[in-house]
């Protein structure tokens, strides 16, 4: 296990910018997460650390060194892709066993045998070991690709959407599972993903990217709590924050500030401005409520029992907002 | 209605459809293995009997043409035949009955091994060479890749024959005439083509990723491409093997130009038969017959390579 840190990395895709000054520290036994949409750097981040992109300017270093011009296997560090990528020749056991057998270990077979079974109970798949990797469902082989970078001891174990494809039992079995794998081993892990429950729920800090730049860093609880931008803001908490003109709930607002940005539990009802109930959605443990405020959708949550129905009258008013310019950065 | 219950699926073919499709498989079968067939029942026939007119479908079988094959044969008088020892085995015997005598081994062993030695080595050569030029241009970023393809493709645009003549004169300068090498470097020209371009669709179909993979666990790139690419290339490695294999084994018009004694193949020998103490049908066939037997084996023992699909879906695409 080691320190990752990127300094002011760029790179470019012919002439689109896939990260642009990025610089990122991740320390030892850092759970780091970084969100973002479709496109916005993520799985290149993760590609230039293991060295399967080259970069165009800044530096990586693993370790205090610098890894520029090393090949991804000197670079010691384990990946899970996002398309499980498994080895269809092989049975899973030796998919299992494929990194411990490269020529930069030298493992006897006893401690190969050990380190697949142990990873393999971990993961729930000890009974599938002499199977096909191609005779696995979608679950399992992406188990089974964890399962490869798992049992390898890395700088830095760098994970590329890994739960996106499964169901979502098995996801929160292996959120918990991938959480306590990483607290018992101390592992360091660069995680990318676009669930933000994946990213609320394990990160130890959590990096919000924006076209190919790092827009925040810092724990879960802050970037939720002080989100630098309404960007920021809209990539976690669920249902999303509501942005509205500043002046719909009339003057308080600071100068400079054009929008207001109300989190669903920030919305305190039965005083202020009424508003007209929409849709009300029963979810069991909790009812989310659609408003209509002058022609402005508004989400909140309400107790599990509630009684309202659409087309009934409520009174909302502001708790704790947070206000954003014309640019959508944080004001105030 | 029968068709309705019969199938699971309404694109499964019905029973009858199936019936239909069977008798025309087995129909196109028999036509196209009737000339082989005669061919091998000829091997097995007495001269007599191959040139006899109707032609003979039922006639008692004989070794004869495969110990004329693999031997060649002395006259002798019926006077000195009775002055022989009895016959030391089947074929001296069967010999004896035409007033001939064994005067030693035929060159046809010499020559199948000399197929087998080009043959298998301009295919073992064509595989190695085209396995690493289809990867070179699948996943290397190569200038003027689309140029060089064609170039490569251009070489078969024209039939191998029409260079002969210089070919001739070069391997001559060179002291490739009439040796293995030389024959096996020919073929090797001729089918590398074929093995990049069918070798490289193969290879564009190998998702990069197992390569990455194999990289970020510890391997590097030419570790990655033996224990990695190559396994999931196996398929198109057998068909491409297979059809360098075909062209090679029956080519026919540089052998006779270029081989003469040294390293002479069987297609060009086994006509020569023919001129050996008259119209030798029965020695034809047979020659004709074990020529096909390599090339048979050879595909039976890839078929399995050939009809497997196993290798995609670990990829989620």
């Amino acid at each position: 296990m080691a320190d990752v840190r990127l300094a002011s990395v760029s790179k470019r895709f012919g002439t689109t910018a896939a990260l642009t000054d990025l610089s990122l520290d991740i320390e030892d036994g850092d759970f780091v997460v970084m969100l973002g949409p479709t496109g916005a750097g993520k799985t290149t981040t993760l590609r230039s650390i293991a060295g399967l992109d080259t970069i165009d300017g800044g530096d990586i270093t693993i370790g205090g060194h610098s890894v520029a011009g090393l090949t991804p296997a000197q670079r010691d560090v384990a990946m899970v892709f996002q398309q499980y990528s498994l080895y269809p020749h092989l049975t899973v056991r030796d998919n299992l066993a494929f990194p411990l057998k490269s020529p930069l270990m030298s493992l006897d077979k006893a401690a190969i045998k050990r380190k697949v079974a142990e990873v393999a109970e971990v993961l729930h798949i000890s009974h599938k070991l002499d199977n096909k990797a191609t005779a696995l469902s979608g679950g399992e082989m992406q188990r089974v690709s964890i399962g490869r970078a798992l049992v390898r001891d890395p700088a830095i174990y760098l994970m590329d959407e890994p739960l996106s494809s499964l169901d979502a039992k098995l996801r929160s079995e292996l959120r918990v599972e991938l959480k306590r794998v990483q607290a018992d081993l101390g592992a360091t892990l660069l995680y990318v993903t676009h669930d933000q429950i994946e990213a609320m729920t394990m990160a130890t800090r959590v990096g919000v990217l924006d076209k190919g730049r790092l827009v925040q860093f810092g724990t879960p609880r802050d970037v939720y709590e002080n989100p630098a931008s309404l960007y920021v803001a809209t990539r976690l908490g669920l249902p999303r924050i509501n942005a509205l003109p500043a002046n719909v709930f009339g003057a308080g607002a600071p100068s400079g500030a054009t929008t207001i940005g109300l989190r669903p539990e920030h919305i305190r009802q039965g005083e202020g401005r009424s508003t007209r109930v929409t849709r009300v959605e029963h979810l069991g443990d909790q009812t989310r409520l659609h408003l209509d405020l002058d022609g402005h959708a508004l989400v909140t949550l309400t107790d599990a029992h509630s009684a309202l129905s659409p087309g009934d009258t409520l009174s909302v008013t502001p708790a704790n907002p947070l206000w954003f310019d014309s640019a959508g950065a944080r004001v105030g | 209605m029968s068709g309705l219950s019969s199938a699971w699926s309404v694109t499964e073919p019905s029973s009858r459809q199936k019936w239909i499709a069977g008798i025309l498989v087995i129909g196109y079968a028999l036509i196209t293995m009737m000339p082989l067939l005669w061919v091998f029942l000829t091997g097995f026939k007495t001269p007599p009997d191959s040139i006899s007119y109707p032609p003979k479908v039922i006639f008692e079988p004989s070794v004869e043409g495969y110990v004329n094959l693999f031997t060649t044969r002395t006259r002798v008088t019926p006077s000195q035949l009775d002055a022989l020892p009895p016959p030391a085995n089947f074929a001296e015997e069967i010999v004896r009955q035409r007033d001939m005598v064994i005067a030693g081994p035929s060159k046809f062993g010499e020559r199948f091994m000399n197929s087998v030695i080009i043959g298998f080595g301009s295919t073992f050569l064509s595989i190695v060479l085209g396995t690493m030029a289809a990867y070179a241009f699948s996943r290397f970023r190569i200038p003027f890749t689309d140029d060089l393809m064609f170039f490569i493709l251009s070489t078969r645009m024209m039939p191998p024959i029409a260079v002969a003549i210089p070919i001739f004169l070069m391997y001559r300068q060179l002291g490739l005439s009439d040796t293995h090498l030389g024959m096996i470097l020919l073929y090797t020209a001729v089918n590398i083509s074929l093995a990049v371009w069918l070798l490289k669709g193969f290879i564009d179909e190998i998702p990069r990723e197992y390569e990455e993979a194999a990289l970020i666990d510890g391997y590097t790139r030419f570790q990655a491409f033996y224990k990695v690419v190559l396994p999931q290339a196996a398929t198109g490695i057998a068909s491409t093997a297979i059809f360098c294999l075909i062209f090679a084994w029956n080519e026919y018009a540089f052998a006779v130009l270029l081989t003469s004694g040294n390293a002479q193949t069987a297609p060009p020998f086994i006509p020569t038969i023919i001129g050996v103490g008259g119209l030798d049908w029965p020695a034809v066939a047979a020659g004709a017959t074990i020529f096909l037997l390599p090339v048979m084996i050879f595909t039976i023992l890839l078929r399995k390579h050939l009809l497997r699909g196993i290798t995609f879906g670990a990829v989620r695409k």
